[in-house]
């Protein structure tokens, strides 16, 4: 029997691969979400009922529903109601998006609601509109407030993506399970994809302390 | 300059305004003074419309401010307001702050932008502020920044919600002198107010509120010597 030091240095061409699937799907869904999170966001704090009503009901219908069930969902189901394949890379993308987004419209209306009326009051007395006084005013303070939440969310959408290899994509824990599955070396394997996990998401909260410290909230 | 007629307001069930009808002539100082929850800083904020009326009809500059069809960001930059609590924009410096306004409204070009704030910031003592950050100040140098700031549109109507409220005692005279030379300048002001040495000096008429009406309205002298109500006796009575 291989040595764990040997199981861990023939299985890392394939974890590397794993994992810069990984880091792909992370940073595209992440924008993804952060766009349909300020859009749904915004939504959720305007004075149009409509807007407030169609925010609402896309949070609840995410938050309400486990993960795994909406990556089947866009992955097996969608297309069979449009007749037409989704590639698992666009659906787990869509998946995670949809997901982080709900949570993130959330971060933002709730970073929104707690800057000052007055704040409001003084900027729509200059004469500032009230999209200006959101774009100028409101969402810059507002924020630097949020950077932790997100962060705390950043973190979570990270470790859910781990999931899609439930749709066959080669992510880094498909990639484990591919391994296990050739050389039934589960302890070195899956430490390994931990250990790989940690180091992301460590130097991505070491970053978001560094900006925070940055831009402090004044 | 600035006509109210029948002006009233309700939260709900409340009734704060119930029937305001006053003109403000152009360049007058009118200080408006009464016991809290008269509805003064109420019937400030129905002008700017801050506060949406329930009934009746502002006017300033000739133009209908209650009116539906009114452009109201358009309005307001023709009225500037200083708030109790100072409003200034923690993110932004003192000369951001003041710049913000035409940067956006009047996209006036930097340059230009930056000299005119800083004559502004000159103008209420605080040149040497320009980078600070508002929580690097005292509370009267906070206020004189927010005067600077609602001055940078070149309004020619400047509300004041008492302005000093909020300060400490050794800060208030600070922020008067500001508000005494800008009355000097001919700029149309009215000022929510519980300093009735302000009012009695600076002030062209005064007005006085208590639930929801114009009780009394007259000069400083008109009101502080020769008062004809009975509440406006009880109430300056407490007061002076």
């Amino acid at each position: 029997m291989d040595s764990s030091l040997q199981v861990i240095i023939d299985a890392l061409p394939l974890l590397l691969e794993g994992t810069v699937v990984t880091l792909k799907l992370i940073v595209i869904s992440l924008i993804i979400a952060m766009v349909i999170g300020l859009i749904s966001g915004l939504m959720s704090t305007s004075l149009n009922r409509l807007l407030r009503l169609v925010a609402t009901l896309y949070v609840d219908i995410i938050r309400g529903t486990p993960l795994l069930v909406q990556v089947y969902f866009i992955y097996f189901g969608l297309p069979v109601f449009l007749d037409m394949r989704i590639p698992a890379m666009t659906a787990g993308i869509i998946a995670i998006s949809l997901n982080a987004g709900a949570y993130i419209s959330e971060i933002f209306r709730a970073g929104i609601n707690s800057i000052s009326n007055g704040q409001h009051e003084a900027a729509r007395s200059l004469g500032l509109t009230r999209f200006q006084t959101m774009r100028l005013v409101v969402l810059p303070q507002a924020t630097r407030r949020m950077i932790p939440t997100f962060v705390n969310q950043f973190i979570i959408t990270i470790k859910d993506t781990s999931l899609l290899s439930a749709i066959g994509i080669a992510e880094l824990t498909q990639s484990g399970e591919i391994i296990i599955s050739s050389n039934f070396r589960a302890f070195e394997i899956w430490g390994v994809v931990g250990i790989f996990y940690l180091i992301i998401i460590v130097l991505l909260s070491r970053a978001s302390r560094f900006i925070e410290r940055r831009y402090a909230i004044r | 300059m600035i006509t109210v007629e029948n002006l009233k307001k309700q939260f709900g069930a409340n009734e704060v305004l119930k029937d305001i009808s006053t003109t403000i002539l152009e360049k007058e100082v009118v200080c408006v003074i009464g016991p809290s929850g008269s509805g003064k800083s109420t019937f400030l904020r129905c002008l700017n419309l801050l506060e949406g009326v329930t009934s009746g009809k502002v006017t300033i500059g000739g133009i209908e401010v209650t009116s539906p069809k009114t452009d109201i960001d358009q309005l307001r930059t023709n009225v500037g307001m200083v708030f109790q609590q100072f409003n200034l924009f923690p993110h932004l410096t003192v000369l951001e702050n003041i710049m913000l306004a035409p940067k956006h409204i009047k996209k006036l070009n930097k340059a230009d932008n930056e000299k005119k704030s800083m004559e502004l910031l000159g103008k209420v003592g605080l040149s040497q502020k320009r980078d600070a950050y508002p929580e690097q100040l005292s509370g009267g140098q906070q206020q004189r920044v927010a005067i600077a700031r609602a001055l940078a549109m070149n309004p020619s109507v400047m509300l004041f919600d008492e302005p000093t409220s909020a300060l400490d005692p050794e800060m208030v005279g600070e922020v008067l002198q500001v508000m005494k030379d800008l009355a000097h300048e001919g700029i149309t002001m009215i000022v929510v107010t519980h300093e009735m040495g302000f009012a009695r000096e600076v002030a062209d008429r005064v007005i006085f509120m208590d639930g929801g009406y114009i009780v009394e309205e007259g000069t400083p002298e008109e009101l502080f010597q020769n008062t004809r109500h009975e509440r406006t006796k009880a109430f300056l009575g407490k007061v002076l």
